[in-house]
């Protein structure tokens, strides 16, 4: 069995010897640069822009301005609708007004991207600076400006989430307690920053955009749709090796859209690699929300009520709701909770546009109920693991229906798991006795230690389906096609495990290729720890077929129905000396004699297809626990233990796995404690490089302890689940209950995410 | 982010160093180590027609100096080189204690003491480090040498004594009079980040009390501050915790710094205590082991 | 302007003419299509773009080419003499240190300059050394063992 078994990676030679083949390392020959040119301001009219300068520059071959390309200004449509949202067009290139600062208005080609960067200097543009929007609540301020002239509102869309009457529940509930929270912006991050390089085969008609996207074949319907080229004309390769996505690059952007077009009104290949200032201003973010929440409970902790009222930073344009939809539906999280219900303003902003980033949506929804349950078990005075576990679904309750809808359109259901397992383990693994006791110990002594306990389930493994093609090579090699894309999660590897296993031929025998829409023309993309739970069974089903053509080829061939197939060969009755070998089939099935009859019932063309399509989401979970020490004199926080249950269903590669979590983990650990994507009131970033944002390092991550639970989901063939995001989700809810709690004795309020140290300090009540 | 043209120029000697400056002036810029220079050029935050990259003028300017009273550290030496002379950590240790938190290994093996201290960044370690020192600095241009001592020398934010023709050479700092311990402490945000404050401090005991105590804060005004009422407050003092937490105090009262998006102003002056605490606990720890 | 340089990369000398402000970063990745050393940020703080110049770890990004004139830089193509994986990328990849793997290169050029100078005795230790490289996917414990592994 390949499946379950912690192998090394495929990948890894190529990357370890530099030899990755990532956009930027590609031969792209003449390749010209492109450079954007950005706005400086978070809202302003273009009243006019001057390009002849930069147009006479050395090495300048084209500038273009947004009005210079009125033909592709068509809206880059938003992801998840509703019928009741306010959009406004997210052009390409905007030729008339911006909405944040990063916004792309021209473009410069020149022979390289030194010189490309000199032009953009002499580009005169003539703004009409307008009133910026930098927060939901000045967004919802009254009198509040406009983040686009001409509306009358800021506000998106509201919707609600009910189940019961919580209202009613609230007021009949024996305690009620409520508290405002605020998760801040952070970014994705990925090393490798965006990049799209494209050039036209006027012999073919047929463009070929190289795109470090997550989703090559969503970028390719919006491209055929903006173009109005066919699909088939429109080549989209996500690279092999793409430097993490972590969300913002399942987006589509305006330059995968101005870059690709550029190079075919030049008739020259065009490349432009994103670069870090570039990134920090126009790669989507995500988190920032104001949750008011309030729970109602009895005496004993349990939850009777749940009320939420969700402020959502939009940013300056809808690029879905996929977001704030996703919150909405996490809060209940993994308690029962009678009476729900949850309100979302989603806001215009003049800032970078939110989409998904590492945890879309479920960390700001986990902060706020976890939050709440700390203070329920402070204000009954009960042991807050205590309260989490009086209230947690039961594992003999699923499939357990919430009461309220999930993004996917779907009753929000869910499908397996043992989450007082999770709990208990996670106390266990913490030692939650001695480390109180430690506490009391550390408190006595003048120092402030405290425990955080976080737990959550993620809705993972979204449809609507993902597919793989399996062909059996001329060269009598299994190569497996996958639409989804790879940016480090291993895919060559995992899917090659997956394969093996339901073929019946050696790994050895069988490669993955990933990302390439002229490979297989449907899929979806890595979005949403999709790609195990719906990937998955396409590529075990493909296999299943797969081997059932090699199987009857090789019977037919050997005249016996009594055939195995072990290593690359198929055996008649187990005797090496009758067998044939997968080039063997391949020789008579798929190359044939021209012109020849081909033997009897030999079936030509030995390929398999399968799409997986699931019915719902299925609920990854996990629990979370932290010992930490605060500073109160720094506001510096110091992890001493960290652990992690996580049960993502069944593990394909384990080894790959516990590098998901702990790496969703560490980015958990950024949003727990240091990144924070601060605008000032004008809309102006003000954490733009790598030193007023900080990603964590080695130093920062402190040691983990991991341990899993394999609850299958009952919605897949392959019983898995995603993993690439649950290490991310409960981390900042975990850290903060512990700072909470370490600061109990000096009152101090936890209500922001990240707990930077000035957050610290300034939650600590000081006498004036 | 590729930096705006410039014309580079590697002189081979000091004087043709010297030369080009005094021809190029405002137009040109030092290139020492170029962890700070590099990263707002490729930024294009800033922009010079002239780099003069003095990497090539000698090899003898890449040593530290030691003689019986003085260390000297010429103008390339770079700050791996100088975190790692056991000689100089043994006759003035703040700096190997200070230049361990100056970002990362890969930066220090680049990054010079001297382009540290002539960028003059308020929040950087190496300012307030020899501002606790009797440090001198010598200047040189064309029209001459001169030396500025280290109170006059920072001047405001990124801003120093010296002219646009002039560059500096060495600093020189007068190895510390028996029975002086020293003690740097900063607070980051992440490892290797600029510190969001820091304490330099170096104490002389004599039978037992402190006979001579210097403290500098780094992040909390536009240069290095001294912080002379903590100072004045420890000395005669036998450095006990309490005269530890009542310097803190005090230096917290005398930096006035601004707030920004990392740290509000009240948050500043309280790591200064605490900070002030905490170096001159390190340096009463030592104290005892002399 | 430019300047003429000669430069050895991985014991090869290469005599080339070089734009003034061409970083040794782009040098290394566009003249001598050595692409193993990435660019992650351009401002000296995600070292991705470490390489060994005169045998110590400095970033690529954060220097000239015209600055490299004499100098001997090791990049990582230079690992794996014989085509063999040594035993740092040995370990990286035995310890799932790697994900997507655009940091990999520079955080191995900063391992090897550190183990050069001696064993690394900790994990406290090799979360130092590592500290000045940042990887966005693998949440260091893989890259941590790795650096024990190869130094015991």
């Amino acid at each position: 069995m390949m499946i379950g078994a912690g192998i090394t990676r495929r990948e890894d030679d190529r990357l370890l010897t530099g030899h990755g083949r990532y956009l930027d390392d590609l031969d792209i020959p003449d390749a010209l640069a492109a450079a954007f040119l950005r706005s400086p301001h978070a809202h302003a009219r273009i009243n006019g822009m001057d390009l002849s300068a930069a147009r006479s520059a050395p090495g300048v071959v084209a500038v273009y301005s947004g009005a210079d390309l009125m033909e592709i200004q068509k809206p880059l449509a938003p992801k998840v609708l509703h019928p009741d949202l306010v959009d406004f067009p997210r052009l390409p290139m905007p030729p008339s007004e911006v909405h944040y600062v990063g916004e792309p208005v021209a473009i410069v080609i020149a022979e390289n991207r030194y010189l490309a960067e000199d032009a953009l200097e002499l580009i005169d543009v003539d703004y009409e600076i307008l009133p910026a929007i930098a927060s939901t609540a000045a967004a919802l301020a009254p009198d509040a400006p406009m983040a686009h002239s001409g509306a009358t509102s800021n506000v998106a869309v509201r919707l609600v989430q009910r189940s019961g009457n919580a209202e009613k529940a609230l007021d009949e509930a024996p305690h009620r307690l409520s508290e405002e929270f605020f998760v801040m912006r952070g970014g994705g991050h990925s090393m490798e920053p965006r990049a799209v390089a494209a050039r036209f085969e006027p012999s073919l008609g047929q463009v070929t955009i190289w795109d470090t996207t997550q989703s090559p074949h969503y970028a390719r319907q919006q491209l055929s749709v903006i173009y109005g080229m066919a699909e088939d004309d429109i080549r989209v390769v996500a690279p092999p090796d793409v430097g993490g996505g972590f969300g913002p690059k399942a987006q589509f952007y305006g330059e995968e859209v101005v870059v690709p077009w550029v190079a075919m009104k030049l008739g020259r290949t065009v490349k432009w690699v994103e670069d870090r200032q570039e990134n920090f201003v126009s790669a989507m973010m995500e988190r920032s929300q104001t949750h008011r929440i309030e729970v109602g409970f009895d005496s004993s902790g349990k939850l009777l009520a749940l009320r939420d009222f969700v402020e959502h930073d939009q940013g300056a344009y809808c690029a879905g709701l996929q977001v704030p939809s996703i919150t909405t539906a996490t809060v209940p999280g993994p308690y029962r909770v009678p009476d729900i219900q949850i309100e979302l303003v989603a806001c215009y902003t003049n800032m970078v546009p939110t989409s998904s980033v590492r945890g879309a949506g479920r960390p700001q929804a986990v902060f706020a109920m976890e939050r709440m349950m700390d203070r329920i078990a402070e204000y009954l005075d009960l042991d807050p693991a205590e309260v989490r576990a009086r209230n947690l679904i039961q594992a003999d309750e699923f499939p357990y229906r919430v009461g309220i809808m999930f993004r996917d359109g779907s009753p929000l259901t869910y499908d397996s798991g043992n989450f007082p397992a999770l709990l208990s383990g996670a106390l266990e693994r913490i030692d939650y006795s001695a480390a109180r006791e430690f506490q009391a110990q550390a408190r006595a002594s003048g120092r402030y230690v405290g425990i955080g306990l976080a737990v959550y389930v993620e809705g993972c493994g979204l449809g609507p389906y993902e597919g793989a093609k399996i062909r059996l090579t001329n060269r009598g090699k299994l190569l497996v096609t996958l639409a989804a894309a790879a940016q480090g999660q291993g895919y060559e590897t995992v899917y090659a495990q997956i394969a093996a296993d339901a073929t019946g031929v050696d790994m050895e025998h069988i490669s993955v290729v990933t990302g390439d829409t002229s490979r297989i023309p449907f899929g979806q993309g890595t979005f949403a720890s999709r790609i195990t739970a719906t990937c998955g069974p396409a590529v075990h089903d493909a296999g299943l077929r797969m081997r059932e053509r090699l199987l009857d080829t090789a019977s037919r061939i050997l005249g016996s129905d009594a055939v195995t197939l072990s290593g690359d060969r198929v055996s008649m009755d187990g005797d090496p000396e009758k067998s044939v070998s997968l080039s063997d089939i391949a020789r008579i099935a798929n190359i044939g004699k021209h012109g020849i009859t081909l033997p009897e019932g030999i079936k030509p063309g030995i390929e398999t297809m399968s799409y997986f399509a699931p019915s719902r989401a299925a609920y990854a979970s996990g629990a979370h626990a932290a010992l930490v020490e605060v500073d109160p004199l720094t506001g510096g926080v110091q992890v001493l233990k960290y652990v992690i249950g996580h049960d993502c269903g069944n593990v394909i590669n384990p080894l790959l796995v516990d590098g998901q979590v702990l790496g969703g983990f560490a980015h958990g650990i950024g949003n727990a404690l240091y990144e924070d994507t601060a605008y000032d009131a004008q809309g102006q970033p003000q954490t733009a490089s790598y030193l007023d944002y900080p990603l964590v390092s080695a130093v920062e991550v402190p040691p983990v302890s991991l341990f899993h639970l394999h609850t299958p989901s009952p919605l897949n063939p392959l019983g898995v689940k995603g993993a690439g995001e649950g290490g991310t989700i409960p981390a900042p809810a975990a850290i903060a209950g512990a700072i909470e709690d370490a600061l109990r004795p000096l009152r101090a309020r936890i209500t922001h995410a990240p707990t930077t140290p000035a957050r610290v300090f300034a939650a600590i009540p000081r006498e004036s | 982010m590729k930096p705006a043209p410039f014309v580079y120029h590697a002189p081979r000697s000091l004087e043709e160093a010297l030369s080009l400056l005094a021809d190029l002036g405002d137009d040109a810029k030092i290139l020492a180590g170029g962890q700070s220079l590099m990263p707002i050029l490729n930024f294009r935050l800033t922009r010079f027609d002239h780099l003069i990259d003095i990497n090539r003028i000698g090899d003898w300017y890449g040593a530290p100096r030691l003689d019986s009273s003085t260390v000297t550290i010429p103008t390339l030496v770079r700050q791996r080189t100088a975190e790692r002379d056991p000689a100089l950590a043994s006759a003035v240790p703040i700096f190997q204690q200070a230049l361990r938190q100056v970002a990362h290994p890969q930066i220090r093996n680049r990054g010079t003491i001297c382009g540290s201290l002539a960028h003059a960044d308020p929040a950087a370690e190496l300012p307030s480090v020899v501002s606790v020192l009797d440090s001198t600095f010598t200047v040189a241009s064309s029209r001459g040498k001169r030396t500025v001592d280290v109170a006059d020398f920072f001047q405001f934010h990124l801003t120093t004594a010296l002219e646009p023709d002039e560059m500096l050479t060495e600093v020189t700092v007068r190895k510390p009079p028996p029975g002086t311990v020293m003690a740097f402490h900063e607070f980051a945000t992440r490892k290797g980040d600029f510190a969001l404050a820091a304490v330099a401090a170096s104490v002389t005991f004599t039978d037992g009390k402190v006979s001579a105590c210097r403290l500098a804060a780094a992040g909390v005004a536009p240069t290095p501050q001294r912080l002379t009422a903590a100072e004045n407050l420890v000395t005669g003092s036998s450095l006990t915790s309490s005269a530890c937490s009542a310097a803190g105090e005090t230096a917290s009262g005398e930096v006035d710094p601004t707030s920004d998006i990392h740290a509000t102003a009240d948050h500043r002056r309280k790591l200064v205590d605490a900070l002030v605490q905490r170096a001159l606990g390190d340096a009463a720890r030592q104290g005892e082991d002399l | 302007m430019s300047v003429r340089i000669a430069v050895t990369v991985n014991s090869k000398s290469y005599h080339e003419t070089v734009d003034d402000r061409y970083t040794l970063a782009d040098f290394l990745r566009e003249r001598l299509r050595l692409t193993g050393t990435h660019l992650g940020c351009e401002h000296g703080v995600c070292g991705a773009c470490t390489v060994i110049v005169d045998g110590a770890s400095v970033r690529s990004c954060l220097m000239l080419a015209a600055q490299a004139d004499g100098a001997s830089v090791e990049t990582v193509e230079s690992l794996a003499a014989g085509g063999d994986l040594n035993p740092v990328q040995r370990a990286f990849k035995e310890n799932h240190a790697l994900q997507c793997g655009f940091c990999t290169s520079g955080f191995l050029m900063s391992v090897t300059a550190a183990l050069r100078e001696g064993p690394v005795r900790s994990a406290d230790e090799a979360r130092e050394v590592l500290s000045g490289n940042i990887c966005r996917c693998t949440g260091y414990r893989g890259m941590v063992q790795a650096v024990l592994d190869v130094s015991s």
